[in-house]
């Protein structure tokens, strides 16, 4: 039933699948984020108790929905590496936390931003303010363990347990934040972020929404490479790959890397 | 030559303080048999070296002390915090000892024996995280109430407060244990081990302050006791997995 | 379109500084982490390459020294070269 996913095992299929995907994918965020960002800029309407700060929501709240995603998205490549030991899937993994970590800061960010005209303060202990701001804290958590680790493939499973460790007290601390939250202070706060939407503000959302996701499918593709060469950087694909490269930069050293491939097919 | 040398040089050492599962004993012990067995042989180890139980008791009650002076003598206000101080510093001198749980047997390569040896590694790691346990929990459980008189807590709190560390340290000391699995190995652990574990405290400090609160308030604080005792439960049977799989990847 | 002009668009009913900085904030994080994401690849290309070329250059000078040596061309095998090649480079490191 899976076999079709097989070839995808190895690197070098993946490395080249991804790097026809990368464009794009780059192509269509641009695509989706020009649409939602103007739409949601110029055309939405202003809500009738918050004005136009109401348009931080547009880049708030995928900003983020999609930080707790990536951090679901890498526990199942955490969990699929261990369980079937898959490096790929490792690699992965480390591609999306610096990508998440960047979406939660700006979550975190965005909503200071929004919370200072709203609530008349920067921060608020909001329950899901807060869960955020521990999420990013799980994310530099995973961050900090995979460059802790000089080989990257301890450092991937090493990360990938912490992960799988973070997703399922994730929901706990959720909850419990929420909990918390509801019994120090009043939960109207927490309900001013998710009032019923009508069709106009949803439609750019769902735009903003899509353009975000495609953006991070493009960064996670890049960055996915990028680890996919730095954990195979002895197989001969991306030796050629490495020295192609260097000969575009260079196109000087020409005749040296002539003599180097011919070593190497020799070899 | 030389290597037989160096190996009977590590078998001489490690000889000395190997686990008590010698290939005879193989057989006849039972998982309740190697349980017991590793629990006693840190049990002793902590014994010997008095220090380590002692330290971060001490650094508990410092950091206690410490508030007070900080904010104010007023009684008042001491007693709203109290629960939260506790909790807090029990967290931090928790974080403390948790380095002392792998980090000699990784030194002296009993950590790897620990693993290769033919009874499951949840066994053993479950003991040995019970075994930090009674050293460095019970005490501070012990010690608790002495604070919590310095700090002017509620008389209604006592229970609360005994009841919340009786059931959270546990978790603490499970859940510190993932962390220091994974840090182990590392040379400079010991600041990433606080980012590693601190956001996974998070639960427990909430639910057990509240415990507390509400102790204080007269209300019946159940609710809080259950789920911080659905916490202990959860961590009890996932976390030693967890652990055992950390310890996998930092030995290699 | 919801606004008249473009200074009223600027002014974003008032709110022109907490939307532009969340706006402004969000774009220039994500845009470092494309040049930072576009820049590692970059230097993992680059390392990769310049390792290649150390290593092809101690091929080189353990062959010339081999042959210097008078040891005959057909014993020079890869994996002396290998060999040789690790030995540098981990005293390298």
């Amino acid at each position: 039933m899976f076999k079709w996913l097989h070839p995808y095992a190895n690197p070098e299929v993946s490395y080249n699948f991804c790097g026809k995907l990368q464009p794009w994918l780059f192509r269509l965020s641009a695509l989706f984020l020009t649409i939602g960002l103007v739409w949601a800029l110029l055309y939405a309407p202003a809500d009738y108790q918050q004005g136009d700060s109401f348009r931080i929501f547009y880049i708030h709240v995928p900003a983020a929905i999609l930080a707790m995603g990536i951090y679901f998205a890498m526990a199942i490549a955490a969990l699929s590496s261990l369980v079937w030991q898959l490096k790929l899937a490792d690699a992965s993994a480390a591609a999306m936390a610096p990508i998440g970590a960047v979406f939660t800061a700006i979550a975190l960010i965005t909503g200071a931003a929004w919370g200072k005209p709203m609530w008349g303060t920067w921060w608020i202990w909001d329950a899901r303010l807060t869960s955020e701001l521990i999420l990013l804290f799980l994310y530099l958590g995973v961050i900090a363990l995979h460059n802790a680790f000089e080989d990257k493939n301890l450092a991937g499973k090493a990360a990938g347990i912490l992960s799988l460790v973070g997703v399922i007290n994730l929901p706990i601390i959720h909850y419990s934040v929420e909990w918390w939250n509801t019994l120090h202070q009043g939960a109207t706060v927490s309900k001013l972020g998710a009032p019923s939407m009508s069709a106009v503000m949803y439609w750019p959302f769902l735009m903003c929404l899509l353009g975000f996701s495609f953006l991070i499918a493009a960064l996670v593709c890049l960055r996915f490479r990028t680890e996919v060469l730095a954990r195979n950087s002895m197989r001969p694909w991306v030796r050629t790959l490495a020295a192609n490269a260097l000969e575009l930069e260079q196109p000087m050293s020409c005749n040296s890397h002539g003599k180097h491939s011919q070593n190497q097919g020799a070899k | 030559m030389n290597k037989a040398s160096e190996n009977s040089i590590e078998k001489h050492d490690s000889e000395k303080n190997t686990l008590p599962i010698t290939i005879e004993s193989r057989n006849k012990l039972s998982y309740r048999g190697a349980f017991n067995l590793m629990v006693k042989r840190d049990l002793t180890i902590a014994l010997r070296h008095k220090d380590d139980i002692l330290n971060p008791l001490l650094f508990f009650i410092i950091v206690v002390t410490l508030f007070p002076l900080g904010i104010g003598p007023e009684a008042s206000t001491l007693s709203r915090i109290a629960p939260g101080i506790i909790w807090v510093a029990a967290l931090l001198s928790t974080l403390l000892s948790l380095d002392r749980l792998f980090k000699a047997d990784h030194g002296d390569g009993s950590l790897e024996q620990m693993l290769l040896s033919p009874h499951p590694v949840f066994i053993l790691v479950l003991a040995k995280i019970v075994a930090h346990w009674l050293i460095t929990g019970l005490p501070l459980i012990i010690v608790a109430p002495l604070l919590a008189v310095l700090l002017h807590l509620n008389e209604q709190s006592y229970g609360a407060l005994m009841l919340t560390l009786l059931l959270g340290t546990p978790v603490l000391s499970l859940l510190g244990a993932i962390g220091v699995a994974l840090t182990v190995g590392i040379k400079k652990g010991g600041v990433l081990l606080s980012l590693l574990v601190l956001p996974l405290y998070i639960p427990v400090l909430i639910f057990a302050t509240s415990a507390i609160d509400t102790a204080a308030l007269g209300l019946p604080y159940g609710g809080q006791l259950a789920i911080i005792a659905a916490l202990f439960f959860g961590s009890l049977t996932l976390a030693p997995f967890a652990v055992g799989a950390a310890l996998k990847v930092s030995t290699n | 379109m919801q606004f008249n002009s473009f200074a009223e668009f600027l002014n974003m009913g008032g709110y022109a500084f907490y939307v532009w900085l969340s706006y402004g904030v969000s774009a220039a994080l994500i845009v470092y982490l494309l040049f930072a994401s576009v820049r590692r690849n970059k230097t993992v290309l680059e390392q990769i390459a310049i390792r290649q070329k150390r290593e092809q250059r101690l091929r080189q000078a353990a062959e010339l020294n081999m042959q210097e040596q008078g040891i005959n061309e057909p014993q020079i095998n890869d994996e002396m070269i290998e060999a040789a090649v690790k030995q540098s480079t981990q005293i390298s490191k």
